[in-house]
Parts: C-alpha cells; sequence; structure tokens
C-alpha cells in the first residue's frame, strides 16, 4: 500500500462516511419521534377511557380549561393529574437508569437493583409509621434517603474503580438491608399505617394531585437538560476513563453531573410516585434496542420510561378485576427481564 | 507543519496514592521522531505516558507543552495538539468503526457547533490512513483484534494531533499485526509529519521503529538517545536483569537482543571454552 490518497479518493470516502452518519442518526431520531408520538398516544387515550369514555373533544376542551359536565372532574380531576404523574415520573426513572447504567457499563446498575429506590422506600416507611408525617413531608423524606443511600453506596465502594462490580454489589446487599429493614418497621406497626405504607411501597399513581406533580415537573425541566448537555461528553466516557480524558473530556466533573442528576432525578420520582418497581432498570435496555447502540439512549429511555409506567398503570387500572398499582404490574414485567437480561449477559460473556 | 509542538516533563514526580511510582524524571519528547519508552513490568512507563498526556497531575515537578504548564491547559485545548491511545480503550457495545471513529472529533466540536464536514473528512482520512476504511460501517464487536487496533488508531489520528501517545499499541496483536500497526505509526511520522511516543514490550521492534529510545528503570530515565547507543548487553541486564547477548538486526541494521536464559547459558560458556 503506498500512499497515492488523492483528493479525490478522500473526497468520495468523506461521503460515505457521511452517508453512513445520516443513516444512523436518522434512524435514531425517527425512533425517538416515534417513541414521542407513542407517548403522547397513550397519554390521550389513558384521558379518554376509563369507567366512563370521553370524547377527544371534551378531553381537549378540559384541557384547554373549559368546563365541561362530569369530563371536568373525571378529567380534569382525576385522569390528567395521574397520567401527567405518570408520564412525569416514567420519564425521570428512564433517564436517571439509563445513566447509572451506562455510567457502569452494565445493565443491573440500575438505581432500583443497587439500593437508591430502597432507601427512599426506607425514609418514607420511617415518615409514615414511625412519625406520621404529612404526604409532602414523607415525600421530602423520600428524597433525602434517595440522596443518603446513593452517597452510602459511592463512599463504600470508593475504593476500587467506579466502573466496578464492586458497587454494584455493595449496592445489592445496601437494598437487601434496606428491604430487611422495612419489612421490620411494617411487621411492628398498626394495620391502617400499613395500608398507606404499603401503597407508597409498591408505587402508584392514584390519588396524584398537581400539589405532589409540582416539584417533579421542575426537578424534570431542571435535571433533565443538564443531563442531555452532557450527552457527548458522556458518550465519550464510553470509551473508557483516560480515552475519554485524552478527548478532553473532564471525566470527574462530567461523572459527578451525571450521577447528582440521575439520583435527583430518581428522587423526586419516587417522591412522587413510590418507587415503581423496574422501571428505570427496564427503560435503558429496551431504549437501547429501539435506537441502536453506541451511545446512552437518554431521550428515548426516558420516553420508554414514560411509556411503561402509562400503560401500566392502565393495564393496572382496567385489564383485570380489581385495580392494580402500577408498580404491581411493571414487577411482574420487570422480573422475567430481569431474568432474560442475566441470561443474555452471561451467554455473551459480558462483564 | 512547520512548527511543531514541543513537549517536555521537569523533574516530574508521580504518584498513586502513597505509592511514588517516578521520581524527579525528566524528559524531552524529540519533535517529528518516532520515540518508544522501554522498561520492565511496572517500571513506570506507562505512568509517565499518563501524566504527559495530562491525564495524571505530577505530584512535583512540571510537564510543558509549549513551554505551558499542561496541567493549567483547557483541557480540550490540549486534546488538539496531544492525542493518546490508553492501553484497553472501551468500545461501547455495538458501535460501528466510522462512529467509533468520529469520537476523535470530540476535542473539536463543541455543544452548538455538533458536526461538520471537516469532522467527516478528517473521519475518511484515518480512515483510508490505517486502511479501515472498508469496514467503515461494520460493528466493532466483529472486528478481529489487529483490526480494532487500526480502527482506534484511526480514532486517534481524526483527533488530528501533532503528537500521538499510545499505550502499548500491539499488545495481543499476532507478529504480523504488530508490524502492520508499527508500519503505519512510521508511515505517519513520514508522510504526515506527526510526533509518535509510546509504550512497548517488545525490545526488538522498540529498536527497529524508534528515532528516540527511552529506558525506564525503577521511575527512572536509565539511558535515552539512538537504539544503537542505548540498547546495549550491559542496558539490557541492569533493565530487566536478564542476560542477552545483543547482535546486528540483519534486516534493520538496528540492535537486536538475543535473551540468553538459564536452560542456554551452558551453552554459551561451553562454546566460549572451546
Amino acid at each position: 500500500m503506498t500512499s497515492t490518497v488523492t483528493p479525490a479518493r478522500i473526497a468520495a470516502a468523506t461521503q460515505l462516511v457521511a452517508a453512513g452518519r445520516h443513516r444512523r442518526s436518522r434512524r435514531r431520531i425517527i425512533a425517538v419521534i416515534a417513541l414521542a408520538a407513542g407517548v403522547l398516544v397513550v397519554f390521550t387515550l389513558s384521558l379518554i377511557f376509563g369507567h366512563t369514555t370521553y370524547s377527544l373533544t371534551d378531553v381537549l376542551r378540559v384541557i384547554a380549561g373549559q368546563e365541561v359536565a362530569g369530563a371536568s372532574f373525571t378529567v380534569g380531576e382525576l385522569r390528567l393529574p395521574r397520567a401527567t404523574l405518570a408520564v412525569l415520573s416514567g420519564f425521570a426513572f428512564g433517564i436517571a437508569g439509563v445513566t447509572f447504567q451506562s455510567l457502569l457499563r452494565n445493565p443491573l446498575a440500575a438505581p432500583d437493583i443497587i439500593g437508591i429506590s430502597s432507601g427512599a422506600s426506607a425514609a418514607a416507611v420511617v415518615a409514615i409509621i414511625l412519625l406520621s408525617w404529612s404526604p409532602t413531608a414523607v415525600s421530602l423524606a423520600a428524597l433525602a434517603g434517595a440522596l443518603v443511600t446513593a452517597l452510602a453506596i459511592y463512599l463504600l465502594s470508593r475504593r476500587g474503580s467506579f466502573a466496578g462490580a464492586r458497587l454494584i454489589l455493595i449496592g445489592i446487599g445496601i437494598a437487601a438491608m434496606l428491604d430487611s429493614f422495612i419489612t421490620y418497621v411494617l411487621s411492628r406497626a398498626a394495620a391502617w399505617d400499613v395500608q398507606t405504607a404499603m401503597q407508597w411501597l409498591t408505587g402508584s399513581v392514584n390519588g396524584a394531585n398537581w400539589g405532589s406533580i409540582r416539584p417533579l415537573a421542575i426537578a424534570v425541566a431542571v435535571i433533565a437538560p443538564l443531563i442531555f448537555m452532557q450527552a457527548r461528553n458522556f458518550a465519550a466516557l464510553g470509551l473508557g476513563d483516560d480515552a475519554a480524558a485524552a478527548l478532553g473530556v473532564r471525566v470527574e466533573r462530567t461523572r459527578l453531573t451525571l450521577v447528582l442528576g440521575a439520583v435527583g432525578l430518581m428522587a423526586f420520582g419516587t417522591a412522587g410516585s413510590g418507587p415503581i418497581a423496574f422501571v428505570a432498570f427496564m427503560a435503558g435496555p429496551i431504549a437501547g434496542r429501539i435506537v441502536g447502540a453506541g451511545r446512552p439512549p437518554l431521550l428515548a429511555a426516558g420516553l420508554v420510561g414514560a411509556l411503561l409506567v402509562l400503560i401500566g398503570d392502565f393495564l393496572g387500572q382496567y385489564a383485570f378485576g380489581t385495580r392494580y398499582p402500577v408498580g404491581v404490574v411493571t414487577g411482574a414485567l420487570g422480573a422475567p427481564f430481569l431474568i432474560y437480561l442475566l441470561i443474555r449477559t452471561y451467554r455473551a460473556g459480558g462483564s | 507543519m512547520t512548527d511543531k509542538h514541543s513537549l517536555t516533563a521537569e523533574q516530574i514526580t508521580l504518584a498513586y496514592g502513597d505509592r511514588v511510582v517516578v521520581a524527579d524524571l525528566d524528559l524531552t519528547i524529540t519533535p517529528g521522531a518516532v520515540t518508544a519508552i522501554v522498561g520492565a513490568n511496572g517500571c513506570g512507563k506507562s505512568t509517565v505516558l499518563r501524566a504527559i498526556a495530562r491525564l495524571l497531575p505530577p505530584r512535583s515537578g512540571r510537564v510543558l507543552l509549549d513551554g505551558k504548564l499542561i496541567h493549567h491547559m483547557p483541557s480540550r485545548e490540549v486534546a488538539r495538539t496531544v492525542g493518546l491511545l490508553p492501553q484497553s480503550p472501551i468500545a461501547p457495545e455495538g458501535i460501528v468503526v466510522s462512529d467509533l471513529v468520529g469520537r476523535g472529533r470530540h476535542p473539536h466540536q463543541g455543544l452548538f457547533s455538533p458536526w461538520s464536514k471537516e469532522d467527516d473528512q478528517a473521519v475518511s482520512e484515518a480512515l483510508i490512513a490505517t486502511g479501515t476504511l472498508d469496514l467503515a460501517d461494520r460493528a466493532v464487536d466483529e472486528l478481529s483484534g489487529g483490526q480494532r487496533q487500526r480502527v482506534w488508531i484511526a480514532m486517534a489520528l481524526a483527533q488530528q494531533t501533532d503528537i500521538l501517545l499510545l499505550d502499548e499499541p500491539t499488545t495481543f496483536l499476532d507478529v504480523a499485526h504488530q508490524i502492520e500497526v508499527l508500519d503505519l505509526l512510521a508511515d505517519l511520522k513520514h508522510n504526515h509529519g506527526k510526533t509518535v511516543v509510546m509504550v512497548l514490550h517488545d525490545l526488538n521492534l522498540a529498536a527497529r521503529y524508534a528515532d528516540v529510545l527511552v529506558a525506564v528503570r525503577d521511575g527512572q530515565i536509565h539511558s535515552s538517545g539512538k537504539p544503537s547507543e542505548v540498547m546495549t548487553e550491559q542496558a539490557v541486564a541492569d533493565i530487566f536483569g536478564l542476560q542477552c547477548q545483543v547482535i546486528d538486526d540483519p534486516v534493520s541494521g538496528q540492535p537486536l537482543v538475543v535473551p540468553i536464559g538459564r536452560h542456554h547459558s551452558a551453552v554459551l560458556r561451553s562454546e566460549a571454552a572451546t
């Protein structure tokens, strides 16, 4: 091979490279648009259908703020806040999950598996049963619980490299510890409190109201763009710390921003709807399949998360004889998915 | 490329935690040449490479890029002048070759200036230079070790830095692929005037391909200079604790290290006796 690199050859190669890049980015964009459209459709359907079905025009009039007999209450006061909470918490869980999974390069590293959700739940249970706090105070306690647990896992696993399996194992250990603590507190509680606590623990968008949605909405509006702005650095981080640093990425700062953002989203999401089982864990891998690999599918994972919670809640309400909270449905979906991922990971010989 | 960039380390001490790996080391990289850093396992050669790539701040002393303190320069500015291929970079699952090579464009892009025509051109030039254009749309996971290493070098090339640092670019490659990679690096020097610094394990390949050989022992520079000056029987004994003969490489005329080892030292003695 002699160096006969003519400008024409470079031009032809450049066209080839550009064409491949356009093809892949078009695929990504189409996938994300399709997911967003899916969220919008399911969101609208969940406003229309229920025990009473309203027409699309009625629903739109309610959203526009007009008074519609019957619909104003059912749609405006019940279904709309409920669906909004489902979208927001699913979105938050999805982004938080894929951020952790990509940072640690392991689908098992989702915040609901490594104990961050358990931390939020434990704090909430203490607040409900031992302290009899108000719902708002319970949410704040859950927030603090998630942050403290994340910090504890980080400090305990700091000795190894950040991307180690160590952090995941420590997280799973902490989750088990917190879960047994939750059971202990529940076993000593009065029956009435247990019911409130259980509803919170399974994760549910029942009884959503604008007051509890607002903090989550603000958190998503602030934190999600912060994470999206790191997307390019995040993609470079996927090559390993040294390679990313050599590309000019400030590794520690990027990672800290991403971890804090993800913990924040997880905490606010959990405070809003309870720890809806396995949404953070499932959204990332599903989104990766849909938009294609190579970079963390941040936005897509958020949209998949929103879809999971919306559909799960809809099924939980109407598909079975009794009404189940959304966490029961996603939990039933998530457990087989976990087994599937474990089998796939170990068959491929991955880490 | 008239003005070549200069890279020097002055009296640097490098440590991981309390463990000092390199103490008071001076190193000047010769611009436009291929430098190979050799030494025993754990002698600190990769650590030196990380320090001059700005990845590891020195405990004391300083690293200068064009006379400026490299650790005080913005990371992106450094990344446009100095590229580094670490020992074991990670290919994200399922990534396509030209996307991976495109990651090398990171320091040339910003939040509001994402992807330009120049980026596509830099990627395709890097693919051509490394002979990987045919692989552009293949998944990196499917490639052989040699192909994968060329793709990684293509990524470092797409970064378009004048100085290219490589940490053991030939590990895990069979001998044909080792030669292929080193030929490619020599091409980069000859055709593109790049400054190449690499950590190498194979003394003979280092002697053959390097203009400057830097021998490191216990975190100190044992000797540096032309391979014919550095690579002596005494030096190999000092650095590796290995007895050897150094003969002329019949192909390149550079020194060729022939290790002796316990099982053959007797043969040598009996030959000397007769």
